[in-house]
């Protein structure tokens, strides 16, 4: 019978903290970033503009249907190769996230764009709003209460996905959980706490989130 | 002699090879009050539509208070820039069948959000102005609701508050009444002909042919791809003149009680 035996892990929690701040940073980069790239993608790809519409449907198809490792590596490992740019693990995996939940984003946001009625737009177009206008306050946030539970999702895939910058050697808690189990010899020990702060983190965004869900149904738009 | 609010000439839609309408011409005072009926696919929600862009003209000239709009192009439909469409259509205000009212703004919000955002008034006195227009449609007590909780009637009475913050110099109104239950259908008539009494240049298409007949100054009734007959309500509901027109009406005369 294996006998469990978490005090030198606990001993050295800060460690682990210090891994789960970074995690954080790097989720909360490639989220912010990755929302602002996904906007941008879905509006060019809704753009009638086909210069607009061809690339941005390339970069949205390249990132949704690679792995992400291997996409980290190109920006890691590749780009100072093909094109002597140098990054920080950081700055690569930012980027590298950024895109690849942008291009996820990119289709929850467009998906939520076109499913306003069109009743919506001609309203707003009635009454003098540019395209931009009537974009900016008619259709998005309304478009972006259906998108916010499929948006949810998607976040919490990030954070997870983000355990890849461990291989990158950025020290993320997975990485730090490794150097841990390393040091303590006590690997089971280590990945329980790792998978326990991860699953109260992400339960506690969970519950914020759906608390939010129910504000939205409230102020007004009917949920069917 | 004054000038027409509005002018249409060799106005004309056609979807690829099929003609909803042409050479529609057209001139509308001020003070004018226009119904036009005709039968489903007849082309009189086209036509309305056509008359503030939302659905693009193919041909012919429109004219707003003596200012041509739009560029006939060579490759189908009319050309129009955003910031004349964004013009005319402050100038042409519109209500629609199914309402389309903004749902996550409240009724003030939804009343205010042109002069908000078109206009950039301040917030505080585009709600002021919100709640005016409401009160001239009778619903100033439902300003803070959102439009999920107003019934349908309640609903066409915020959505032309919305249009009137505008001051436009025309209303259209696309069967404003279609989408209503029937006991509903008398509060949305009765603000309309509130409107009317006012003076105000309207254009409405409806089913509501006892409606037309005591609101309009003129009727036009659409058939074959144009404006097949037209005149005072007198002229074409009482005394129709072609046949197309006089079987329509028969039709509609057939349950009267």
């Amino acid at each position: 019978m294996y006998e469990w035996d978490f005090s030198p892990v606990l001993a050295e929690g800060g460690f682990l903290l210090v891994g789960f701040r970074n995690t954080l940073i790097l989720t909360a980069t490639a989220l912010s970033g990755g929302l602002v790239v996904g906007l941008l993608l879905a509006f060019a790809r809704l753009s009638h503009r086909r210069w607009l519409t061809v690339p941005a449907g390339i970069v949205i198809e390249v990132f949704r249907t690679t792995p992400p490792l291997v996409q980290l590596f190109w920006f890691y490992f590749g780009l100072p190769i093909v094109l002597s740019i140098e990054m920080t693990p950081f700055l690569a995996a930012s980027l590298t996230f950024m895109i690849q939940s942008g291009a996820f984003f990119a289709e929850i946001f467009r998906a939520g764009i076109v499913s306003i009625e069109k009743g919506q737009w001609e309203a707003a177009k009635a009454i003098g709003m540019t395209y931009n206008q009537c974009m900016r306050r008619v259709i998005l946030p309304q478009a972006v209460k259906r998108m916010f539970p499929s948006m949810m999702e998607r976040s919490i895939e990030l954070m997870k996905t983000t355990t890849l910058v461990a291989t990158v050697s950025y020290a993320d808690l997975l990485f730090q959980a490794n150097e841990l189990a390393q040091k303590t010899f006590r690997p089971l020990e280590v990945f329980t706490i790792v998978a326990l702060i991860y699953f109260v983190s992400i339960s506690f965004i969970s519950f914020l989130a759906s608390r939010m869900e129910r504000r939205f149904a409230k102020s007004g738009e009917f949920t069917p | 002699m004054n000038a027409p609010v509005l002018r249409l000439s060799g106005f004309g839609k056609h979807f690829g090879s099929l003609n909803v309408f042409s050479d529609v011409d057209l001139d509308v005072m001020a003070g004018d009050r226009i119904a036009i009926l005709g039968a489903s696919g007849s082309g009189k929600s086209t036509l309305l539509r056509c008359i503030n862009v939302l659905e693009t003209p193919s041909e012919g000239r429109l004219e707003i208070d003596g200012d041509l709009v739009g560029e006939p192009s060579r490759s189908g439909d009319m050309r129009f820039s955003e910031r004349e469409l964004c013009a005319l259509r402050q100038r042409v205000g519109m209500v629609f069948q199914q309402f389309n009212l903004f749902p996550h703004m409240t009724v003030a919000g939804n009343v205010a959000e042109g002069l908000k955002t078109v206009r950039g008034v301040r917030s505080q006195k585009a709600l002021e102005r919100a709640v005016a227009e409401l009160k001239r449609v009778g619903l100033a007590d439902k300003a803070e609701s959102f439009p999920s909780r107003l019934s349908g009637g309640q609903k066409q009475r915020v959505a032309i508050a919305r249009a009137l913050a505008m001051d436009p110099e025309i209303l259209l109104f696309d069967e404003p009444t279609s989408a209503l239950d029937p006991a509903l259908v008398g509060e949305v008539l009765g603000v309309i002909e509130q409107l009317a009494n006012e003076g105000r240049t309207m254009l409405l298409v409806t089913h509501e042919i006892g409606f037309a007949y005591h609101f309009a100054t003129r009727i036009l009734f659409l058939a074959e791809g144009g404006i097949y007959e037209s005149g005072t309500p007198d002229e074409v509901l009482k005394n129709p003149q072609r046949p197309i027109t006089q079987q329509f009406l028969a039709e509609h005369r057939r349950f009267q009680f």
